[in-house]
């Protein structure tokens, strides 16, 4: 039982593991088609992890409301939200627009959806600038270039940033595409090196916490 | 130009939903918590649908049924074993599916990201110091609003090596050791401020976008949906202080 319960699942990821790695070192069409396949297949079982996470929301939220907790009622927004765009969806094929003509299901995503997503996302703005504005003392110098190199940016992104200080634009670019890009590039390579490494240690069984817990 | 009953409700729907999300702006507040609830189901309403057409529908049953790709079981019974998660005493054959999961995962992606993302990267950025005049001889590009100019060149090789050498512990950062490290610091602190600055760029052209939809849900044919709504918005935040003033929560 050990066997089926904790050995054979680090097997089958060494063997997924090993197949998939060298497949990238094989140019031919059997490997392209093996590489093809498993991505449908990593699609559909992503799929089903979906389905992993709503149900853990459903609970949370049916539990609030059986219990009358404080706040239920905003649960039961949720789930009519929830439902109501399931039926519409599902009664439309999953289709936002037929011929060019919005559906309802087009309607609940471009008068509900895309408002709130942009609304939520807008007004980090303000808490971003209000955080910005208790933190960002220029208390050392490495916050000062911090700082500088912050407001160089934002000024040089609109006309009028650019209109009281004629530089930002080009000063704006140059940081963003030389300076940024050198220490992007290099966090990608420290990242890259930590992610080939993490991945040779999950094929030879090496880090197994994505098993889960529990003695066997 | 007449509008219909559809883009005339969905004004009024997308204005009251915008309204009560920034009203949290002034406190938290029931409206906002109606919205942000809303948003909640509705985004996940959205996925699922979303998910059921791209992976059921197009992935599954339409290559089963009409194409007759029987092998389309495998994963969906590989799938089916995540959800034994919920049966105590099968839970662990939810293992075999993450197992697939991660073992294809981490196979794809150690050949893909050495390529990509560690020699490509490091070829670009060590790059000729140097170039070659089309009559003999060399050149040297000073342009900095050119990325690719030899100047700049040298100092994304100076930024790279230093960012790099300030995450590398291995080896005390004394001596000449520090003095790289610091550059490293600097540079990482520019990258850092410029990711802020365009952040809140990015935010704020969201901001524009949200503000442009209200001025134009002010306009007469759709029946003033932002002129109602901001006083409606306003009338039921000073009621609701009004209420916790005098009522306050239980401790």
């Amino acid at each position: 039982m050990i066997f089926l319960r904790r050995q054979l699942p680090l097997l089958i990821t060494m063997i997924t593991g090993l197949v998939m790695a060298a497949q990238y070192y094989v140019p031919h069409p059997a490997s392209e088609q093996l590489l093809t396949t498993v991505t449908k297949w990593l699609q559909i079982i992503g799929g089903f992890a979906l389905v992993l996470g709503i149900t853990s929301l459903f609970h949370v939220h049916a539990a609030k409301i059986r219990r009358k907790e404080a706040g239920w009622a905003y649960s039961l927004v949720l789930y009519v939200g929830m439902l109501g765009t399931i039926i519409v969806g599902l009664w439309n094929n999953g289709k936002e627009s037929i011929d060019g003509a919005l559906t309802s299901f087009g309607w609940v995503y471009s008068y509900t959806l895309v408002p709130l997503q942009g609304t939520m996302f807008a007004i980090l703005a303000f808490f971003i600038a209000s955080a910005a504005y208790r933190s960002f003392r220029a208390r050392s110098r490495e916050a000062a270039v911090l700082l500088v190199a912050a407001v160089i940016v934002m000024m040089g992104r609109v006309p009028l940033g650019e209109y009281i200080l004629p530089l930002s634009g080009d000063l704006s670019s140059w940081i963003l595409n030389v300076l940024n890009a050198s220490v992007r590039r290099a966090i990608l390579i420290g990242v890259s090196l930590g992610a080939v490494a993490l991945s040779f240690k999950i094929i030879f069984g090496v880090e197994r916490s994505y098993l889960g817990g529990g003695k066997e | 130009m007449e509008l219909s009953f559809g883009v005339i409700l969905g004004a009024w729907i997308a204005t009251g939903l915008t309204l009560f999300i920034l009203s949290f702006l002034y406190e938290d507040n029931p409206l906002f918590k109606l919205a942000e609830h809303l948003y909640v189901g509705v985004s996940l309403g959205y996925t699922i649908v979303k998910t059921y057409d791209t992976v059921i529908m197009t992935l599954i049953v339409r290559p089963i049924l009409e194409k007759g790709e029987w092998s389309l079981l495998i994963p969906v019974g590989i799938g089916m074993l995540m959800l034994t998660r919920y049966v105590p005493k099968a839970a662990w054959l939810s293992r075999y599916a993450f197992a697939f999961i991660v073992g294809v995962g981490a196979g794809l992606a150690i050949p893909r990201t050495i390529s990509s993302f560690i020699l490509k990267q490091i070829e670009d950025t060590v790059r000729p110091l140097l170039g070659i005049a089309p009559g003999g001889g060399v050149t040297f590009d000073y342009s900095l609003l050119n990325p690719a100019s030899h100047l700049n060149g040298i100092i994304i090789l100076i930024g790279v090596v230093s960012v790099l050498f300030y995450f590398f512990f291995s080896v005390e950062h004394s001596g000449p050791g520090k003095a790289v490290a610091r550059a490293g610091i600097l540079f990482l602190m520019i990258s850092f401020g410029a990711a802020f600055g365009y952040t809140v760029m990015a935010r704020m052209s969201l901001l524009i976008g949200r503000l442009t939809d209200l001025i134009e849900f002010s306009d007469a044919s759709y029946g003033r949906p932002t002129l109602w709504l901001v006083l409606l918005t306003v009338a039921t935040l000073i009621v609701l202080s009004r209420r916790a003033s005098t009522h306050p929560p239980n401790q």
